[in-house]
């Protein structure tokens, strides 16, 4: 067992957790945060992507300890109080998902992409930069829509700030 | 996964010691393997000594005509690396086809050429650039290091701090991609040294690994051009057979993985 220290959504937390433990178990299990999905467990699906100081990766392929002291956002951690984060409200606007299991991961990266693209964004780049992503509902058309709606959406609340 | 106990090295000769007091230890650079290895418990170290916070295994260095990028520098660091894309871009190139964002953000060069898996795409760029490995107890030829499937020359403990590629006069890396895994159904990095010598190596293809294609370094040293290869013979014997491809598709795709990597180069 360690203790692992990271600050969660904002919030400095402290986890005791076995040495196994993966990031995706201690979000989900210890700290009840349950929006991120383990999909398929063995890093391709992208259900289980958060925000690791900043970078959109896959929890489920990252121990627990790698993790200490670092900044996590989880798809908790994105709206600010009742107002839906850009991407998010881009998805619900575009029907950006069916089922909604891979959401979450899918919108963690898609904020990742923005950042990184920033208004340069086209739909090839979104389709190529969601490779590691996987939806099987969607047939990814209006995923991909979302994105480029939330880009410019986020340009704007950007240039807002 | 099995129980094991996590330890963060802060400097190399610390990974070192820890390693040594563990009675089946493993290095863990970037995790995008290994984890998933021992999820499927196929792996089951006493110990894992994290070298991702090490900071002398951090960064890129543009010397003349050597390009050094340390071993722990994550995929996403190397393609964005201006020196990279200055020297080889070949490399900056592989890079971003390896795996996806979020994989290219943790994984690194080191942990990739340590598990040399026969259908990665470093160990091709390694061996056609003829790189040196270079480790905390001596260098390593890229002709000497890999050994076959999953099999380097590192011994117990030894840890690869850097891999230094001569900067070529012209290089190209193109593969056919398996679109679930992104590993390459076989992928093929051609180089031509400043001094004239051409060096060729193929991943995804051979049974034994990452191979260097002699018949296509002597048509390529004769013509450097994509139609230098339309002639050259591929034999299918010792080349992978799986339910993605057959022993003559993937000799077939060696042949056109060059000329398509020669165009690159140009």
């Amino acid at each position: 067992m360690s203790t692992v220290k990271l600050t969660v959504n904002g919030k400095a937390v402290a986890v005791d957790v076995e040495d196994r433990t993966l990031l995706v178990q201690l979000l989900r299990e210890n700290l009840n945060l349950t929006g991120t999905h383990v999909g398929c467990d063995t890093s391709q699906c992208g259900a289980c992507v958060v925000h690791v100081d900043g970078k959109a990766v896959k929890s489920c392929t990252m121990l627990a300890g790698q993790a200490d002291g670092a900044n996590i956002t989880t798809i908790e951690g994105i709206a600010k109080g009742d107002e839906l984060h850009p991407m998010q409200a881009a998805f619900r606007d575009n029907h950006g998902l069916q089922c909604g299991y891979c959401t979450p991961g899918m919108i963690m990266s898609a904020i990742d992409i923005v950042h990184r693209h920033g208004g340069q964004l086209d739909e090839p780049t979104v389709r190529q930069e969601l490779e590691g992503n996987i939806c099987r509902c969607t047939g990814y058309h209006n995923i991909v829509k979302a994105v480029l709606d939330a880009a410019g959406r986020m340009k704007v609340s950007q240039a807002a700030e | 996964m099995y129980q094991t106990i996590y330890h963060r090295a802060s400097s190399v000769d610390e990974a070192v010691s820890l390693f040594a007091k563990g009675s089946e230890a493993k290095f863990l650079a970037g995790g995008q393997t290994l984890l998933p290895v021992m999820k499927q418990r196929l792996a089951s170290p006493s110990d894992v000594i994290d070298l991702g916070k090490i900071k002398e295994l951090q960064g890129v260095e543009l010397s003349g005509d050597v390009l050094t990028i340390k071993a722990g520098t994550t995929y996403f660091d190397i393609m964005q690396n201006a020196d990279v894309k200055k020297a080889i871009p070949a490399i900056a190139y592989l890079t971003s086809v390896l795996g996806d964002p979020a994989v290219r953000y943790r994984g690194t060069i080191g942990g990739s050429i340590a598990n040399n898996d026969p259908a990665a795409d470093y160990p091709a760029a390694l061996l056609a650039l003829g790189a040196t490995v270079k480790t905390n107890k001596r260098s390593i030829s890229a002709d000497d290091f890999f050994k076959g499937l999953f099999t380097t020359a590192l011994e117990d403990g030894e840890i690869i701090t850097a891999v230094s590629f001569p900067v070529p006069a012209k290089a190209g890396y193109e593969k056919m991609r398996h679109p679930a895994s992104r590993f390459a159904l076989t992928g093929v990095f051609v180089a031509q040294t400043k001094s004239g010598e051409v060096r060729v190596a193929a991943t995804g293809a051979s049974q034994s690994g990452v191979m260097r294609v002699g018949a296509i370094e002597a048509a390529l040293k004769a013509n450097w051009s994509p139609s230098a290869i339309d002639s050259v013979n591929i034999s299918a014997s010792n080349l992978l057979a799986d339910i993605h491809g057959t022993a003559e598709y993937r000799a077939n795709l060696i042949k056109v993985m060059a000329q398509r990597a020669v165009t690159a180069a140009g």
